[in-house]
């Protein structure tokens, strides 16, 4: 079956003062899978999430969303297009000054014209299937660095996206957390059938959520169909990556 | 030499790009007040927080003030035997000058540094950045509430300061220094007009918009500061400039609108 591409980057050409970010770089994204991006630090692995939101413009090149090309739309458009989207940025993103509930419930309240007792029934429900329960009235400074990625998590999902964009999801985490936080993610995706994209160095053990794989190095991406792929490839850069960060590359049944 | 003309360039294309995102800055702050959902409630707690607590700054600078004017009035009125006009000296002075300014000074330094820090550190951990993804515009969310309730405040502070720093001027001409209450009263009720009145609540208002533009804009764009703006240090660096841009704008603002009102 032919895979559709739900995201389209088309010779996307993004600096930063004098530095190229991405350097003509095209690479597709399809619905239903989960694709990896991978580079080492400073790459710009999150400016693509960025892109691919419109936070930030490129200087040369188109990003489609659904065959809608998103570069220089309006204000009010482009809002349109990010409802498609949830969001776990790195660090959470949580409103400081509001609790576990009020940040969880903030899409709801904002975007649906739900009453508030429908919103309250949805909201338990998420905090409940996220082990979040008894943590409603906590604020984020309350908050471990896992239990704020799983109310990212939880807020990113309670529009239920048809895309879901993970910026670093572990980093920071310890691996027994890392671990909670892949099974959670595997389990949402099984449940909500959401395309994902994940930005991450955690290599190589992301790589065991991975449909596809993109290596991001120098401003260019290279895609792959399976982290395997990635050892064999003769392109020198990725040969290096793949050395540096790999090692073996093993499919475990952790996930399972 | 090269080296010090691409710097001097650099500087003034940096201002002109400020000046730009300023105004961009303004402009959304207007869209914001016409977007809905209205959030009353955040308006209602950015009152409190803006206005209500700002109330005993407020008095005991206005009382202190009034106290000075008082003494000050009182021994340079002597001077030419003039110590009845000290109630017209006193109140003039307030609720032409020193109330809207040093009112908006204040609410500068108090709410106006929180008002910056508080959106820098939501742009810095990526929050301002969440909202957006969430089709949620930061404007109507986060910053039209405030602005609504500094308009709203700042004017209502400006008048309790006047009172206030009138009764300081009272304490401190009659009572200490044995002025006639009569001559106090009466000189105030000749002299102020609505003219002075309006002059000083218009001063207010602009003062207010001028508060919240300068200080949440600063915050807004911590991450576009010159020479680093991310970290603590460039919430510090952004809090800081946006007193002092804030402060500025408000005395130069003072005299461009007695200057455009006389």
């Amino acid at each position: 079956m032919e895979k559709i591409p739900v995201i389209e980057f088309r010779n996307i050409v993004k600096n930063f003062s004098s530095q190229r970010v991405l350097d003509g770089v095209n690479v597709s994204f399809e619905s239903g899978q989960t694709t990896v991006i991978a580079g080492a630090s400073g790459q710009g692995k999150s400016v693509t999430l960025k892109l691919i939101l419109g936070l930030l413009a490129p200087e040369e090149g188109e990003i489609l969303v659904d065959g809608t090309n998103i570069v220089g739309m309006s204000r009010k458009a482009i809002n349109e297009v990010r409802g498609k989207f949830g969001v776990l940025f790195q660090g959470g993103a949580l409103l400081d000054s509001v609790t576990v509930y009020g940040n969880v419930a903030l899409p709801l309240r904002e975007r649906s014209f739900l009453g508030k007792d429908e919103i309250d029934i949805q909201v338990r429900q998420m905090l409940k299937q996220l082990d979040l329960e008894g943590h409603e009235d906590k604020y984020p400074a309350q908050l471990s660095g896992g239990m704020k990625k799983r109310v990212g998590l939880a807020r990113a999902l309670m529009l239920q996206p048809d895309i879901m964009l993970f910026d670093e999801p572990t980093t920071g985490l310890d691996p027994h957390i890392t671990l909670d936080i892949y099974r959670l993610f595997y389990r949402t995706q099984r449940q909500f059938g959401y395309t994902a994209i994940i930005v991450s160095h955690d290599i190589p053990r992301v790589f065991n959520l991975a449909d596809k794989v993109v290596i991001l190095n120098k401003g260019k991406m290279v895609t792959f169909d399976s982290p395997e792929e990635i050892q064999m490839s003769t392109d020198p850069v990725v040969a290096d990556f793949a050395s540096e960060t790999m090692g073996h590359v093993y499919r475990s049944n952790e996930m399972e | 030499m090269l080296n010090f003309i691409e710097k001097t360039g650099d500087y003034f294309l940096s201002i002109v790009r400020d000046l730009g995102r300023m105004g961009l800055f303004l402009l959304s702050l207007i869209r914001g007040l016409f977007s809905r959902p209205f959030r009353f409630r955040e308006v209602v707690r950015q009152l409190r927080m803006i206005g209500a607590d700002s109330f005993w700054v407020i008095f005991f600078t206005g009382a202190f003030t009034g106290m000075v004017l008082g003494l000050q009035g009182y021994y340079s009125l002597r001077k030419f035997g003039s110590e009845g006009l000290l109630g017209s000296a006193v109140a003039l002075s307030l609720i032409r000058e020193l109330g809207p300014v040093l009112t908006a000074l204040m609410v500068t330094g108090r709410a106006g540094s929180a008002m910056c820090a508080e959106i820098g550190i939501m742009r810095n951990s990526e929050q301002l950045d969440a909202l957006e993804c969430m089709s949620i515009d930061p404007f109507r969310f986060l910053i039209t509430p405030k602005f609504l309730a500094t308009i709203i405040s700042v004017p209502i502070l400006t008048q309790f300061f006047n009172v206030v720093g009138i009764g300081g001027g009272y304490l401190a001409g009659v009572v200490l220094l044995e002025v006639n209450p009569g001559a106090f009263f009466s000189g105030i009720e000749q002299s102020v007009v609505n003219q002075d009145i309006n002059l000083g609540i218009i001063k207010s208002f602009v003062f207010a918009l001028l508060i919240v533009w300068i200080c949440a804009g600063r915050g807004y764009y911590v991450h576009k500061i010159r020479n680093g703006g991310f970290g603590a240090e460039g919430v510090s660096r952004a809090t800081t400039q946006a007193v002092v841009m804030s402060s500025i704008s408000v005395l130069v603002w003072d005299y461009l609108i007695t200057a455009v009102m006389l």
